[in-house]
């Protein structure tokens, strides 16, 4: 008897707190949501949801003259595109160099790769603005798609490395036997093993581009040119407070495509944190 | 060692005279030692190298070093219509020519061992490769080095290059409003920097403080977002929780949300006059809360919601490692007896804080950077009057972000930086060394 009231305790408990906790993560999402379908700028409102609904965010996110909204989103996607694919190759081409051959100054790679790491990213901003200037790159997206992939085997590099070091070497021995070369070997056994490891890393490069407005603010100068994030955070974020919904729809659009993109393929996330994870 | 060998292995060559003869061809002139080896398009493509090479460096290297030694001597003046030096511009121009030197320097040297290497294996009897032949061998036997060239390139100009200018740069002087170029010379100061910053009361007051609270900052966020996500991992895997799929699913939405957005929407949420948060609190009766606007507030705030952003990732990882904990391991604490919370204390705790350790330091050295949380939500407002271009919740790294960007103190920032890398750095190699993958990996395999 008294067993099974604390068990009873314990799920009521539980139960309770996962609805809070639910309540906690929806409640932000579902209130830009409402807000963004709001009449009016304000950010006060007195009902949750809103007494009519309205598109004309929407809309004059696509038509304003001052947002640029749907050219800003395909730059980015194109920029997004290209880092994904290129990012992605090097960063695993880099993992399986480190992850397969002993070379000389092998570790010292390792240890360069781990330290670059630990500078704050933007310490490299004015020299890389000076840089970009001098080879004409500024307000380009070229600039971007260079930085961010050549960027990114630092951040991916041991990541992949742990990946590719828990595929049995004796798989590749095989193949070598049977005659393949480095090259085969890349793309025919280690990418197809990596899948999970593929995916997180694409994901992690494609979303780079959307989000990032640090570095994206200070290439992009003219507006035709900008990022959703760039765009977002210049135009929208100073007036956030006299247009709100327009700050949510905006909001929205970003954040969803991204969101449910993550939520599909939230397995190869968890795959590709806990592989990263266990290896370091 | 279990590391793929070459299947050719290639014996050390003898010392020979016509190695020595191709090598010293090769010290002359890259690529002559190549041609005297019968090898002709390697020989033809150094050549070429060699050309493009000497007169670009015969007219740059001078002034490279002239610049970075001196920052530039003659000053703009306009009335005179003298454009005068760009310190910054120097340095950084000064800093790829070097670069571009030690890179050449490098293929100088493989130039000349690869002549000696062939010229004594032709001595010995063998043929010369054909240039066919060595690309496959390189294929074959170079291949992580020869790939690695283009991202090391890539890395060296657009990481390391620009982060030595930045660690260069915390010696000099640059800085408004005095120094700042165009329109005024850069010298280089040695230490004075790193030693106003901590004597110079302006300055040191500043330093302390963010410090301090960029420590607090990254105990506090860390602490609060792991056992969080250690409580909710360790309710939803409960044995008798039903839908554990769709709890799991809803809570990670945060992760799956950009902090870009969900940070600025939560600026709002909490704006202390219009956020529905404070209208639902006064729904209860209660004041309104300066969530963002005072000092302790704003804190407590970050940290509530640097929680709300972190919990699902610490959650998905324990999850994870819980799963992996067998289950005998609970059944024999069960028939010693124990009960819940010993089986968590001695079974559960122990496994996950093993598994977890290096996240768990990982995500301090992050939290110590963590931009994003600070900038987007307060910018590190409320401004403290006697700050230096500071407000209470900034962390270093978002006082250099202020520092760099809007106040041009270059050199503060460049120093602050500095600082910043050796306190993350430390941690992490501190870490790094704990980790058994890396001293043990060849014998995992």
């Amino acid at each position: 008897m008294n067993r099974k009231t604390s068990k009873v305790f314990r799920l009521a408990f539980s139960y309770l707190f996962l609805a809070i906790a639910c309540v906690c993560v929806l409640y932000p999402s579902i209130w830009v949501i409402l807000a963004s379908f709001r009449p009016g700028k304000s950010l006060y409102s007195k009902t949750l949801i809103p007494e009519k609904f309205t598109l004309d965010h929407y809309r004059e996110l696509f038509t304003s003259k001052s947002f640029l909204f749907a050219d800003w989103y395909m730059n980015t996607l194109k920029i997004a595109l290209m880092t994904m694919v290129l990012g992605t190759l090097l960063v695993l081409l880099t993992g399986y160099a480190v992850s397969r051959f002993r070379f000389k100054g092998r570790q010292n790679v390792l240890s360069v790769v781990l330290v670059l790491g630990m500078f704050p990213g933007f310490m490299s901003l004015i020299a890389l603005y000076i840089l970009l200037k001098s080879l004409n790159l500024m307000d380009t997206h070229f600039a971007l798609v260079l930085v961010y992939s050549m960027g990114a085997p630092i951040m991916g590099a041991f990541l992949a490395k742990g990946f590719f070091d828990t595929i049995p070497r004796s798989l590749d021995e095989a193949a070598r036997i049977d005659g393949a070369n480095n090259v085969t070997i890349f793309f025919r056994i280690m990418l197809p093993l990596s899948k999970p490891m593929l995916a997180y890393l694409a994901l992690t490069q494609f979303v780079g581009p959307w989000v990032d407005f640090i570095f994206a603010k200070m290439v992009l100068r003219t507006r035709e040119n900008f990022t959703v994030a760039v765009g977002l955070y210049e135009q929208i974020s100073s007036m956030q407070n006299s247009n709100f919904t327009l700050f949510a729809a905006a909001s929205v659009l970003i954040a969803a495509p991204i969101a449910i993109l993550f939520m599909f393929m939230q397995r190869f996330f968890v795959d590709g944190l806990t592989a990263g994870a266990s290896k370091g | 060692m279990m590391s793929y060998q070459p299947a050719v292995q290639t014996e050390k060559p003898q010392a020979s005279a016509r190695g020595r003869m191709a090598a010293l061809l090769s010290l002359l002139c890259a690529g002559l030692g190549q041609l005297y080896n019968r090898q002709w398009i390697k020989g033809l493509i150094l050549l070429a190298v060699e050309a493009a090479a000497v007169p670009f460096f015969a007219s740059k290297l001078g002034h490279a070093v002239w610049g970075i030694w001196t920052l530039g001597e003659t000053k703009r003046n306009i009335g005179k219509k003298i454009m005068g030096d760009n310190s910054t511009i120097l340095l950084i121009d000064g800093l790829i020519v070097l670069l571009l030197f030690a890179l050449f320097l490098l293929v100088y040297v493989l130039n000349i061992k690869d002549a000696y290497k062939v010229g004594s294996q032709i001595e010995a009897g063998r043929k010369p490769n054909s240039f066919i032949q060595s690309l496959a061998y390189i294929r074959d036997n170079k291949f992580a080095e020869a790939f690695l060239v283009i991202p090391g390139i890539g890395v060296l100009f657009l990481t390391v290059m620009p982060i030595i200018f930045m660690i260069m740069l915390a010696f000099t002087n640059f800085s408004a409003p005095n120094h700042l170029p165009p329109a005024s010379l850069v010298d280089w100061v040695g230490f004075d920097t790193f030693k106003k910053l901590v004597t110079l009361k302006t300055w040191s007051h500043t330093f302390y403080g963010v410090f301090i609270w960029t420590i607090i900052w990254a105990v506090l966020s860390t602490v609060t977002t792991y056992f969080g996500g250690f409580l909710v991992a360790l309710i939803i895997q409960q044995s008798d929780i039903k839908l554990k799929g769709l709890w799991r699913t809803i809570l990670i939405l945060p992760y799956a949300i950009p902090q870009m957005i969900s940070l600025l929407v939560m600026r709002n949420l909490f704006n202390g006059q219009f956020g529905p948060i404070n209208q639902y609190l006064g729904y209860f009766g209660l004041g309104r809360v300066p969530w963002l606007t005072d000092p302790m507030w704003a804190k407590a705030t970050v940290i509530i919601v640097n929680m709300w952003v972190g919990i699902p990732v610490s959650m998905l990882l324990i999850m994870g490692i819980l799963t992996t904990i067998p289950k005998d391991m609970y059944e024999a604490a069960e028939v010693d007896g124990a009960s819940m919370w010993q089986k968590f204390r001695i079974v559960t705790l122990p496994m996950v804080l093993f598994s977890t350790g290096p996240i768990l330091i990982t995500q301090f050295a992050g939290n110590i950077n963590n931009f994003n949380a600070i900038f987007l939500l307060t910018d590190g407002n409320p401004v403290k009057g006697d700050y230096q271009y500071a407000g209470a919740t900034d962390l270093l790294v978002t006082w250099l972000y202020k520092l760099t960007l809007n106040q041009n103190q270059y050199a503060f920032a460049s120093a602050i930086g500095i600082i910043i890398f050796i306190l993350v750095a430390s941690i992490s190699i501190y870490n790094y060394r704990r980790t058994r993958s890396f001293r043990e990996e060849d014998m995992i395999q």
